[in-house]
């Protein structure tokens, strides 16, 4: 068999090889540019967001071996994550921001060009973002970047990014602050002893005041039972006087500590029958 | 490879007992031993089989003889050996080349090969597998021509596409609630709030596909971009709440709902296939720096219940015990306006009797006299009854 068709199978292999290095298939996720001996020529499955998935232009391309190559460039929503970075707010607030943008390479062509790549673009981009947001947050005050304001610092960054960005053949689509914090040491400690302070005062204060209101219960008690004992006693305060007289002697005498002597004189009440009087 | 120097070689010999090869006077160096030596001492042989050593290596070596009229004998060389022990066995006479493993295909009744046969089975399973897709109840499919154009997608049930590669299907769980939690572990998420204070919060979010081909097209990476998203929408809207409504959980409400529609509308704009069903916090807590002040503040609302509550017990004392007493006095007060002087006196007498009775009772009748106090013995007196006082039966005396 080798032998019979040995032509015919090495002619099979140079063919299935010239197929493969010819063919290039361009998925839905990316766009291809044609590069014809070194330059760019055009772009095939160029987004459109009017087409739909599969109307697109993805699908079979072909091309002339070594003289024409096909580079895939992201057709997708790519990111654009910033480090975090301090920046200071006009009130001299320093703050850690870190932000993101979104942005999708809408012709590819001068992407190739003047970038080459999608990292190249990346690190294109970045210093402009940075650069951007420290203008932008340059110009506010650290509390009005915690309202909802801060949208509209947003839409300027986006605008600013997206400016520079079409000139690589890209679109910002969004940017955003994902976390705008204190930076860590002085600041964020002096942020925690604010808060400490503040506790301490509420915890204080709910002392205080919880000491106030037991008192304030404590001197209506005894208000309200001076009304009581002097609503019952004077209805008649000289059988009272003879009443707690009464007993008081028993409290005292009888069930007080110690022992008492009594020295009475013949002439007390308590023994006037004594004297047979 | 002389063969006549081959202790084992020259069958011919045979019939010389003991008789050495070399000391023959045999010329013949040439390859074939065997013959010379069966011709040149054949005449005591006679025919018999030949004896001494035999090449173990040689089937029967030892029964053939040069009467027999087959080719006479001669010592094995490598090739030989080989040729009788290849991995296949005992090698077809005269087959093909010297090269390749002498494999062949079973063959089939008929003589054809089966090669056709199994070429087309592995094609129908290649075929049915690739083409029949079961989508499970909770999935769905993706289908690219060539894994570049899309095609469509495919539901669940029982499918038909066209055979790998042609269709490439790539199958995705899209009604499963994926729940992501942020953060990951247990370590801190510190977020500022109105107030400029610190939250530590965390959060989950749930979300599902709702579009698989967006899902899988347009975003370069989005389970990144939505926490990404996520991170920012909850930022955002904890910055608009005080510190206080976000621990108490006031807030939380609101800014549950308003992470998730900020989400969503970021992710719709961005059209990437992810439907948001909900933003949950799961737990906010005071920086771990500050908890113990917070907790102090806890503990403050502890200690002013606990003063509230000393202050009403002793209201309750007060107040009952002022009741009582005057209620006491005025049922005595009422039977005393009945008949006040009796009742003064028996209150009296009965009084005077209880408090004379424990007590001791010095009485001076003359007046003038100064009365003398006979101190010692009142405190002998004392230490008698608290002893009397001691047995609980004894009375208590009063000298009486």
């Amino acid at each position: 068999m080798w032998e019979t068709h040995k032509n015919s199978l090495i002619a099979l292999g140079v063919l299935v090889v010239a197929l493969l290095s010819s063919v290039v298939i361009v998925p839905e996720t990316m766009q291809g540019v044609k590069i014809r001996a070194g330059e760019p020529v055009y772009t095939i499955n160029r987004f459109d967001p009017n087409q739909p998935f599969g109307q697109t232009g993805a699908g079979i391309y072909w091309r002339i071996p070594l003289y024409e190559r096909i580079q895939m460039v992201d057709r997708r929503v790519l990111d654009l994550d910033m480090e975090r970075e301090e920046v200071l707010a006009v009130d001299q607030q320093r703050l850690v921001v870190d932000a993101y943008a979104r942005f999708r390479i809408i012709d590819p062509v001068l992407m190739v060009e003047r970038a080459g790549t999608e990292q190249q673009l990346r690190s294109a981009l970045l210093p402009i973002l940075n650069s951007a947001l420290r203008q932008e947050l340059g110009r506010r005050t650290f509390a009005s970047l915690l309202t909802p304001e801060r949208g509209n610092a947003m839409t300027n960054i986006r605008d600013a990014l997206d400016r520079q960005a079409r000139t690589y053949g890209a679109q910002v689509l969004d940017v955003r602050i994902k976390r705008a914090d204190l930076p860590e040491g002085t600041p964020l400690e002096a942020a925690f002893a604010r808060m400490e302070s503040d506790r301490q005062e509420e915890a204080e204060t709910i002392r205080a005041g919880s000491r106030r209101d037991a008192q304030i219960i404590r001197s209506q008690a005894e208000a309200a039972a001076a009304r009581i004992y002097a609503d019952a006693y004077g209805k008649d305060p000289e059988f009272y006087d003879f009443y707690r007289a009464m007993q008081s002697y028993r409290r005292t005498f009888e069930t007080g500590e110690g022992e008492s002597s009594i020295i009475l004189s013949p002439d007390n009440e308590y023994l006037r029958r004594f004297r047979g009087g | 490879m002389a063969g006549k120097r081959n202790p084992w070689g020259g069958s011919g010999s045979g019939g010389n007992d003991g008789g050495k090869d070399g000391s023959e006077p045999e010329a013949g160096a040439s390859g074939k031993p065997g013959s010379a030596g069966g011709s040149g001492e054949g005449l005591k042989g006679e025919g018999k089989p030949p004896r001494g050593p035999r090449n173990p290596w040689l089937p029967g070596g030892g029964s053939e003889g040069p009467a027999d009229g087959q080719p006479p004998r001669r010592s094995a060389s490598i090739e030989d050996l080989f040729k009788q022990r290849g991995p296949e066995g005992p090698r077809r006479s005269g087959g093909g080349g010297p090269r390749g493993p002498n494999f062949r295909m079973p063959q089939r009744p008929g003589g054809g090969s089966w090669l056709p046969l199994a070429l087309g089975a592995v094609a129908a399973v290649w075929l049915f597998v690739s083409s029949v897709h079961f989508i499970q109840p909770r999935e769905q499919a993706v289908v690219t021509w060539l894994g570049g154009r899309f095609s469509h997608t495919l539901n669940p049930g029982t499918n038909f596409t066209m055979p790998w590669p042609i269709h490439v299907v790539d199958v995705e769980n899209v009604s499963e609630i994926r729940i992501e939690r942020i953060p990951a572990g247990n370590e801190e998420k510190l977020i500022l709030t109105a107030d400029q204070n610190l939250v530590n919060l965390s959060y989950l979010i749930r979300w599902n596909i709702s579009d698989l081909a967006l899902y899988r097209f347009q975003l370069s990476d989005p389970n990144e971009t939505l926490l990404e998203v996520g991170e920012a929408a909850m930022r955002a809207a904890v910055a608009e709440q005080d510190l206080d409504t976000v621990l108490t959980g006031e807030g939380r409400a609101t800014i549950e709902g308003q992470v998730r529609r900020n989400m969503q509308g970021i992710l719709d704009a961005f059209r990437a296939g992810i439907q948001v069903q909900g933003v949950e916090i799961a737990r906010t807590d005071a920086p771990s720096q500050v908890i113990e002040a917070f907790n102090d503040v806890l503990a403050a609302r502890q200690n002013a219940e606990r003063n509230l509550n000393d202050a009403r017990r002793y209201e309750q004392q007060l107040l009952a015990q002022a009741q009582g007493d005057a209620t006491a006095f005025n049922n005595i007060y009422e039977e005393y306006r009945l008949a006040p002087e009796v009742t003064r006196r028996r209150l009296y007498y009965e009084t005077m009797e209880n408090v004379l009775a424990n007590t001791d009772k010095t009485i001076v009748e003359a007046t003038g006299v100064t009365p003398y106090l006979p101190l010692p013995e009142l405190r002998r007196r004392a230490a008698a009854s608290a002893a009397a006082a001691a047995a609980p039966a004894a009375p208590v005396t009063g000298g009486q």
